[in-house]
């Protein structure tokens, strides 16, 4: 595969030049590159903790999103509730850490499917070409006439009418991840369904660069069937564009989700969204602010972390891409 | 081949993406349990319901319903809307969709003022005060969705500062657009300056204007001339798809400020089950990005010749 990038050679004596060269593979160049990058490095460290709070702080609190108490309605920020409470006395903190971990669920959830879709979809057209490429990017060019956000609400508010009465077999099983996930599924399977093009377009145009290489034509010539040189040659050269997509996807699913939600299509109360919390925010954003702020920012920065790590993937896995 | 059967083939191309997009949809709807009689307080009784399944011709098979929409939809006509019984889809798209675009036209507008200017200034100025504005314009643009943005203006403009309405809609030359135009065109703003600026940046070192100044053409000439109209053509190609988002994404917006657009009409529309208008709302959507994206494709090989026809 691709050799190490000139700058990663630091070693100064020529034994040890010619080791670090040699011992180098792509991955490792790649993170020493990426570890370069201050703003995705930060940004990393602000994912991951993020991450780590909505896995492990909700175990540990007292109380849960769905608690009220009376008592302290609409308090502004207290050391007793750090980010204030509602107008049903819930803890807004303990709100916000849930709906980090429905966002930071959308963001992979969605990415998981796009790749389950795009990947084979790109391949198949890439690699058989001929008729079979003519329609599936026939097919591509109508999902992107789509308008993405009214297509996702439509596969919505199918998905949850087919949970209605009594579903059985598969549809249970959907149902029941759909009801511990707040009533998301929906979200996940719509999003991911309008989504996948841009990941089916880039498998595409690497399996069709990749397929004319000569290492691919050597291996036809020694008898590899097609399912082998698409596992040995192809997958594990089109994973790096692939990481790069997928990450920069996340941020996008993420407004998505907050932006169905506060359109109080997404998530079913009482789990709390960050989309949810700022439209539960906005009536009373002036006579508490704090409302507002605090899920707007987390959002935003997360947003933002995802967009900056996507820009590093991208800058160290695809040295030759740089724009 | 020839341009004129490119074109040709390009527009025909029309018929079969939305003939799908309208097939998808149709099957999305009624495969979705629940009819639009289903909502409210009182069950409607069964003979009631018999009725107005009749009078809407929701008895009819699925076949000759998606046959019958499609006749009408053909003539402009999208039927009754289920919701409000005494209008019709069209009507109410004729009525909504007119605000919609005036607002999107407008923040269009800004966003490319915006966009162009500060890509443009960032890249000659490279790593100067207006490249770090880009830059924040973009991180902001690209962070915050729009309805964070019309609430923080609404707070600082509307409740504190007292400079302008808390909401509505009175037309484009009304005060009451410049919130819902500015949150609207800060995203698409934020696209185009980095477009542009990353465009501006790669025009700049190119061998033709390097070609340029060494004929000793004064700078100004160089970037109207040379830089400025050969940067702008990949730009161009993503206005045509960021117009349409505009056109076609003003629900969050419209919901916030009170603006009376498709938008904000097609949300409510979703959770009272209008089928008619839903499908009808979808089929314009998509039309406009199709036609967004024809057009684009149409145009490229104008600007840049080097293109050519495929």
């Amino acid at each position: 595969m691709q050799a190490a990038s000139p700058t990663a050679v630091t070693a100064t004596t020529p034994e040890a030049m010619e080791r670090s060269v040699k011992t180098e593979g792509f991955w490792t160049g790649a993170w020493r590159q990426f570890r370069k990058n201050r703003l995705a490095r930060i940004s990393a460290v602000f994912i991951v903790t993020i991450a780590a709070i909505a896995v492990v702080v909700p175990y540990l609190l007292p109380q849960t999103y769905s608690d009220q108490d009376l008592a302290v309605t609409l308090q502004g920020p207290s050391w007793d509730h750090p980010m204030g409470t509602d107008e049903l006395g819930r803890d807004l903190m303990t709100r916000l850490i849930f709906g980090a971990r429905i966002s930071l669920t959308v963001g992979v959830v969605v990415q998981m499917v796009i790749l389950l879709i795009g990947v084979p979809m790109g391949l198949l057209a890439g690699y058989v070409g001929g008729k079979t490429d003519t329609l599936v990017m026939r097919f591509v060019d109508v999902l992107y006439a789509m308008p993405n956000l009214l297509f996702v609400i439509l596969i919505m508010t199918f998905l949850r009418g087919q949970f209605g009465d009594e579903p059985t077999g598969l549809v249970k099983l959907l149902a029941d991840f759909d009801a511990r996930t707040g009533g998301l599924i929906g979200v996940y399977i719509g999003l991911g369904l309008v989504s996948w093009l841009t990941v089916a377009r880039i498998v595409r145009a690497n399996t069709m660069s990749l397929k004319e290489k000569e290492y691919v034509e050597a291996a036809r010539g020694l008898g590899a069937h097609d399912s082998q040189i698409v596992r040995r040659h192809l997958l594990p050269n089109t994973i790096a564009p692939i990481v790069v997509a997928a990450t920069l996807g996340i941020p996008g699913a993420i407004l998505y989700e907050a932006g169905i939600s506060f359109l109080g299509l997404g998530v079913l109360p009482p789990m709390p969204s960050w989309g949810l919390m700022i439209s539960d925010a906005i009536p009373q954003m002036r006579s508490h602010p704090y409302m507002l702020v605090f899920p707007a920012l987390v959002l935003s920065l997360t947003v933002l972390a995802f967009n900056f790590v996507g820009d590093g993937l991208r800058d160290a896995l695809d040295p030759w891409m740089k724009r | 081949m020839n341009r004129g059967s490119y074109v040709i083939r390009r527009v025909l191309l029309l018929i079969p993406t939305l003939l799908a997009i309208y097939t998808l949809t149709f099957l999305l709807i009624h495969a979705t349990p629940g009819g639009p009689w289903s909502q409210g307080e009182k069950p409607v009784p069964p003979i009631v319901l018999k009725r107005l399944n009749a009078a809407y011709g929701l008895d009819d098979p699925l076949w000759k319903q998606y046959v019958t929409y499609l006749g009408n939809a053909l003539q402009g006509d999208f039927g009754p809307s289920f919701a409000q019984r005494s209008r019709t889809v069209a009507d109410i798209i004729g009525q909504t969709f007119p605000v919609s675009l005036a607002l999107g036209l407008v923040a269009m507008t800004i966003a490319l003022a915006v966009g162009l200017t500060l890509g443009t200034i960032g890249a000659l100025r490279h790593n100067g005060v207006v490249d770090y504005l880009t830059s924040f314009v973009a991180i902001v643009g690209i962070s915050t969705p729009s309805y964070v943005i019309v609430s923080l203006l609404v707070l600082i403009l509307s409740s504190e500062l007292h400079l302008l309405p808390t909401g509505g809609w009175d037309g484009i030359f009304s005060t009451k657009i410049i919130i819902p135009a500015i949150a609207l065109s800060l995203y698409p703003a934020a696209v185009l300056a980095r477009y542009t600026r990353s465009s501006m940046l790669d025009v700049l070192s190119a061998d033709f204007v390097r070609t340029a100044r060494a004929k000793g053409l004064n700078e100004r000439w160089v970037v109207i001339r040379h830089a400025v109209r050969n940067a702008l053509i990949p730009v161009l190609t993503v206005s045509g798809i960021i117009l349409a988002d505009v056109i076609t994404g003003s629900f969050f917006v419209e919901t916030v400020y009170s603006v009376p657009g498709l938008g904000r009409y097609f949300v409510s529309s979703i959770s009272q089950r209008d089928y008619p208008v839903i499908l009808g709302t979808v089929l314009l959507f998509g039309f406009v990005i199709s036609v967004m994206n024809l057009i684009v494709d149409l145009l490229y090989p104008l600007l840049d010749p080097r293109i050519g026809s495929r």
